[in-house]
């Protein structure tokens, strides 16, 4: 059932593609939008039917792929992703069908849309090495060319230069280690490289999994392979910097997780906390960039790069609590990882529609320009606060449970007994506290800066609501980051076959299931619900004692300016000098670029004209890795050029003489 | 930060065990029933063109010795934390519209206390070309405190008036 | 540790009403404390109390161009900081939604008051508001870290990070309160709760001068009702961080039964306890001088870096 229900899935996800790319105008993006929502529906079904019932479903075609056919196999690890997405990539078809952008209207766009999502839920399926690399190449073109529908602009056009390098590197890396796996198992599907695990020589195993770990973590968005990230996800459309962030980041960490846990079994104590490392660094590195972004999408895709360093966190500590045989800890531990990735991808992916909404309406994402945008877009407003108040950790939403079980899930591991994995533990612990008051400083600038206060420029004053497709397509992402926060225990069963799943062994149960959010083998229960009640009780409390003595409607009156008599809206706070005291604080780190221009009267030059002030903060691994290398390779470039001098004798001379070393190596 | 010698712990140590030197005062001039602000009263302080003479004069009715704080008043940093203003200095032709913005962001009920001989009209500075035509909101205060500059007692005094302990 | 939820029900009620009556008697309190060491006789203690009531009779107003976030600011403040403090152990170890009482919880309760009260800063539209909220955020994107290290260095002691157990689990060990681990977290949180309850040397609550105020400026806006609840929200924060400190490092006295003798002990013992502490901070805000904002984030550093030692010391000794 499941299985007919996937090949469905995926099948009119191929006709929202084909719609999108066929149909006339007018019908081409609601067409496309109804077939791939449905197609996310079915998909969804066909994910829960797995997670259910515990049991995988594998269909096999040899006919769509020479040679090697189409292996699908969801088992319940896959099915996390493929729901996950599925939720994700329903909400982004319906914010789709509304969106208003040309570039989104034409006939590539309207059918790569579709064709991008259909390749998000072909991935976690994936049972063999050809079918898991049509289905990477196919998200990572469609991606590509998605983002390339914003051509005209220079800053996209670079973007997708880098994200085209990285991500075919990154997909050469997981090619290679398949390969490695593959060429010891002696087979090409899933099935047989778990069966043959055991008897990789320890060395192919690490490089394998190292190589499949770039890669991987690549596309997660973990420093130092993120670089694309930042660029790319401002620069594509809204729903499909919705679907990069929210969906696409995800397959990262499904691919670490199904490379390290399921293929090569396990591995080894070393692959796992540098895992947890990479995922302090990216959490810690992302947090601190989100808050000191003054353009609202980079903000958010900063903001990515840290939530996936705290689920690689997660995952590390899981890994390194299952090689030392913990298997009840590592349980919770992915448990808490793999919750935390989901809640992400809701809220993020609400978050960036949100930004989608506010680009198209304003005319720019550069916060500093923004603001009232509460009264213009009140409903995209709301929504994003919910959101925003999710991603901060706030209880009662859904990022306050996933970082108490993370935080539980890491507190646990400290009794591993194991010197190493305490140290992991503490560092995840830190960086878990430290992400957590940055990202509040950044959400705090992103929603008061963007959304109150009064708007600083003509466009912010002007913006209208967004469509009400795009609308219900937020609130469609929205309503898990309060549901899951309010009873995370519906979802924590099926978190805990996955877990059983990618750890092996039998299913563990770590996190008692009902309203509550408790872990076995303790009586540390939080009931999130109950707590949501209290704290509404609060507020009517609170909104009752503000009336006790006066009952009078508020008066409406000037804001105090200490009586000034002009007050503008550019006296207002803008994102850059909100940021401005931590940046001094980590200005180590961040290291801004500082320009002050000054040009003088012509008359003397004691009198200035004008004053332009620059200030812009680069990612700092771009600027202290990528950027020396890539002029490294300039230059070596440019030495290589001077042996290709146009002449045809000397040619001609570099062909005899590779000839006569040839001759002689093989003599 | 953390202090390197003793000498700025003992003082007030000693200043906390020992006897305050505040002064007792004569009742005050209105019961607590007829109080305007039973018990609690702040007030924000403008200085609408003075000459200072009467804010030192102020200042010291809040200082250690005749603490108007005992009597519930206090002097606040924005209007709309506060009760009314209490306002010195003649009301100069550039404070008249900031005086008048600050009132108007007081929230209701408020008072208007008018400090010195400036502020009700008289004092050396009146009819001064730079002095606002109309006095605006001190047209009709609610307290005045008259005198060139008026005691620390009786700035006290008015205060507790307003709030009648 | 059953108790019935009647009885855990009232525990929380009798925390709420000493919080709602109690924070703003410990504010006048340190004022008290501060008049005296200044020389002089000082505001009565109950001074923030008469304050509050006039607040609540004056004018509603919403100033400038803000929207529903500045009147829903407060409660939301008020709201979170009353959850936290029914559920957190302060008079017994038995409150309602006991063991929903986590470390988490009431970090993260904390933080969404102040992040609330940061929105509305930046939703008056005006320049102070901004900065206020500008550098609030900061300073708790550097104490909320400490904060929470430094507790859960406590849970890793006591292997639970639920409130109400962790003080049980003092009680029961009482040699844990000399260990190098709590002392160095006990640090690390009395710098913590400075920052947190915008304290000098962190911050100076009756400053006039807006370029000097951080908490100040966010609620420069707000008048009335509204001011008296986040004056109200505030000083149950203040409460419930000097609580905390109390009943985490220093237990004994806090009720254990469910006996009404023994909640009424662990009332009083509760009172002169924080009122202990707020005597002392208010002492050592007479001695120091407020340092400047770019200073703060150095001893915040220090605080975190404090508690993580904190935690590697338990770690290290625990076997």
């Amino acid at each position: 059932m499941s299985a007919a229900l996937l090949v469905a899935g995926l099948g009119l996800g191929g006709g929202g593609a084909a719609a999108g790319a066929v149909l006339p105008a007018r019908a081409r993006v609601p067409g496309a939008a109804v077939l791939t929502g449905a197609a996310c529906v079915v998909a969804c079904a066909a994910a829960a039917g797995v997670l259910t019932s515990g049991k995988p479903v594998t269909v096999h075609s040899a006919e769509i792929l020479p040679l090697t056919g189409v292996t699908l196999s969801l088992d319940p690890l896959g099915a996390v992703f493929v729901l996950t997405t599925a939720l994700v990539g329903a909400a982004v078809s319906c914010y789709a069908a509304g969106y208003p952008a040309r570039s989104m209207k034409s006939r590539p766009a309207a059918g790569l849309l579709p064709l991008f999502i259909t390749s998000l839920l072909l991935v976690p399926a994936a049972a063999s090495i050809a079918t898991f690399m049509a289905a990477w190449e196919l998200m990572a073109l469609s991606s590509l060319l998605l983002l390339l529908t914003g051509h005209r602009r220079r800053e996209a056009r670079d973007a997708a230069q880098w994200y085209a390098v990285m991500t075919h590197a990154g997909a050469a890396a997981i090619l290679l280690a398949f390969v490695l796996m593959g060429a010891h198992a002696g087979g090409q599907s899933f099935a047989a490289i778990r069966a043959y695990a055991g008897g990789l020589p320890p060395t192919v195993r690490s490089l394998a999994f190292l190589l499949a770990l770039a890669g991987f973590a690549s596309k997660a968005g973990a420093v130092p392979v993120h670089v694309w990230l930042p660029r790319a996800h401002p620069e594509a459309p809204g729903p499909v910097s919705a679907l990069m962030s929210g969906a696409m980041v995800n397959l990262g960490i499904y691919g670490i997780i199904r490379t390290g846990e399921v293929l090569l079994g396990g591995g080894e104590l070393w692959w796992w906390l540098m895992v947890a490392g990479i995922g302090v660094v990216s959490a810690l590195f992302g947090a601190l960039h989100a808050a000191a972004s003054s353009d609202l999408k980079r903000l958010l895709a900063y903001s990515t790069v840290d939530n996936m360093g705290l689920v690689l966190i997660g995952v590390g500590a899981s890994g390194a609590l299952a090689v030392t045989r913990h298997d009840a800890l590592a349980a919770l531990a992915m448990v808490a990882a793999l919750f935390q990735m989901m809640n992400h991808a809701a809220f993020k992916g609400c978050l960036f529609l949100g930004a989608g909404s506010v680009q198209h309406a304003a005319g720019t994402r550069d916060l500093d320009q923004l603001g009232g945008l509460l009264r213009r877009l009140p409903a995209t407003a709301a929504l994003f606060g919910v959101a925003a108040l999710s991603i901060c950790a706030l209880p009662p939403f859904s990022g306050f449970a996933s970082e108490w079980l993370l935080v539980q899930g890491l507190l646990r591991g400290f009794s591993a007994h194991s010197a190493a994995t305490a140290a992991a533990l503490l560092a995840g612990v830190a960086a878990l506290a430290l992400t957590g008051g940055l990202t509040a400083a950044a959400f705090v600038k992103a929603f008061g800066i963007g959304f109150l206060g009064q708007p600083r420029t003509p466009a912010a004053a002007a913006a209208d609501e967004a469509a009400p497709a795009m609308v219900a397509g937020m609130a469609l992402l929205a309503v898990p980051c309060v549901v899951l926060g309010v009873i995370p225990g519906v979802v924590m069963p099926l978190l805990a076959r996955a877990a059983g799943t990618a750890l092996g062994g039998p299913p563990p149960d770590p996190v008692r299931a009902g309203t509550g959010l408790g872990l076995a083998g303790s009586t540390d229960v939080i009931e999130p619900a109950l707590l949501a009640l209290l704290l509404t009780a609060g507020l009517a409390l609170a909104w009752a004692l503000a009336r006790i003595r006066t009952r009078a409607r508020a008066r409406r009156a000037e804001a105090w300016g200490c009586g000034r008599e002009l007050q503008t809206a550019r006296m207002q706070y803008t994102a850059t000098s909100f940021a401005e005291p931590l940046q001094r604080v980590f200005e180590d780190v961040l290291r801004p670029d500082r320009d002050l221009d000054v040009s003088h009267l012509a008359e003397s030059r004691y009198f200035e004209d004008a004053l332009r002030y620059h200030s812009r903060i680069d990612d700092a691994v771009e600027r202290g890795w990528y950027r020396p290398l890539i002029s490294l390779a300039g230059r070596w470039g440019e030495v290589a050029r001077r042996a290709q001098n146009g002449s045809m004798h000397r040619y001609l001379a570099y062909g005899f003489a590779a000839l006569i070393v040839i001759l002689v190596v093989l003599a | 930060m953390i202090t390197s010698s003793t000498v700025q712990w003992l003082p007030p140590l000693r200043s906390l065990f020992a006897r305050p030197v505040t002064e007792r005062l004569p009742p005050p001039p209105v019961p607590r029933s007829a109080a305007r602000f039973p018990g609690s009263v702040q007030l924000r302080h403008v200085g609408a063109g003075s000459c200072n003479g009467c804010e030192l004069e102020i200042a010291s009715a809040f200082g250690p010795v005749y603490d108007a704080e005992r009597y519930g008043a206090r002097l606040v940093a924005s209007p709309r934390h506060a009760d009314g203003v209490l306002v010195t200095g003649v009301v100069t032709r550039n404070m008249a519209v900031p005086l008048s913005k600050t009132l108007d962001a007081v929230p209701a009920p408020k008072v208007v206390v008018a400090c010195g001989d400036c502020a009700l009209g008289g004092g050396p500075f009146a009819g001064g070309y730079g002095v606002a035509d109309g006095a605006g909101p001190l047209e009709e205060p609610d307290v005045a405190i008259p005198g060139c500059p008026p005691g620390p007692v009786a700035i006290a005094q008015a205060l507790r008036g307003l709030t009648g302990r | 540790m059953t108790a019935s939820p009647l009885a855990a029900a009232g525990v929380s009620v009798i925390q709420l009403g000493a919080a709602v009556t109690g924070g703003p008697l410990l504010f006048g309190l340190m004022a008290k404390v501060r008049a005296r060491a200044e020389g002089r006789s000082g505001a009565p203690i109950r001074q923030p109390l008469l304050d509050l009531r006039k607040l609540a009779g004056k004018e509603h107003i919403h100033g400038g161009h803000s929207s529903v976030v500045l009147p829903l600011a407060p409660l939301v403040l008020v709201a979170s900081t009353a959850a936290a403090v029914a559920i957190a152990p302060l008079i017994s170890t038995r409150p309602a939604l006991g063991r929903t009482s986590d470390a988490l919880v009431v970090v993260f309760l904390l933080l969404l008051g102040s992040v609330a009260v940061a929105l509305a800063g930046l939703d008056t539209g005006t320049a102070f508001g901004g900065m206020g909220a500008s550098r609030a955020m900061t300073i708790g994107a550097l104490a909320e870290p400490a904060l929470l290290v430094a507790v859960l260095a406590l849970s890793i002691q006591a292997g639970t990070s639920n409130l109400p157990r962790l003080v049980s689990a003092t009680l029961a060990h009482p040699q844990w309160a000399a260990s190098p681990e709590r002392l160095l977290a006990l640090l690390a949180l009395v710098i913590v709760v400075f920052a947190e309850a915008g304290r000098i040397p962190v911050d100076n609550p009756s400053t006039h001068l807006e370029l000097t105020m951080i908490h100040e400026a966010m609620v420069l806006e707000y008048a009335g009702p509204e001011l008296a609840l986040v004056t109200l929200g505030e000083a149950m924060r203040l409460g419930l961080l000097l609580s905390l400190v109390a009943n985490l490092f220093f237990p004994w006295g806090i009720a254990a039964t469910g006996s009404v003798l023994w909640l009424a002990v662990g009332l009083a013992v509760l009172a002169a306890k924080t009122a202990a502490l707020a005597g002392v901070i208010a002492f050592l805000e007479v001695s120091m001088a407020k340092l400047r904002l770019f200073r703060v984030p150095e001893i915040l550093s220090a605080a975190f870096v404090l508690a993580v030692l904190a935690v590697i010391t338990g770690l290290a000794v625990t076997p």
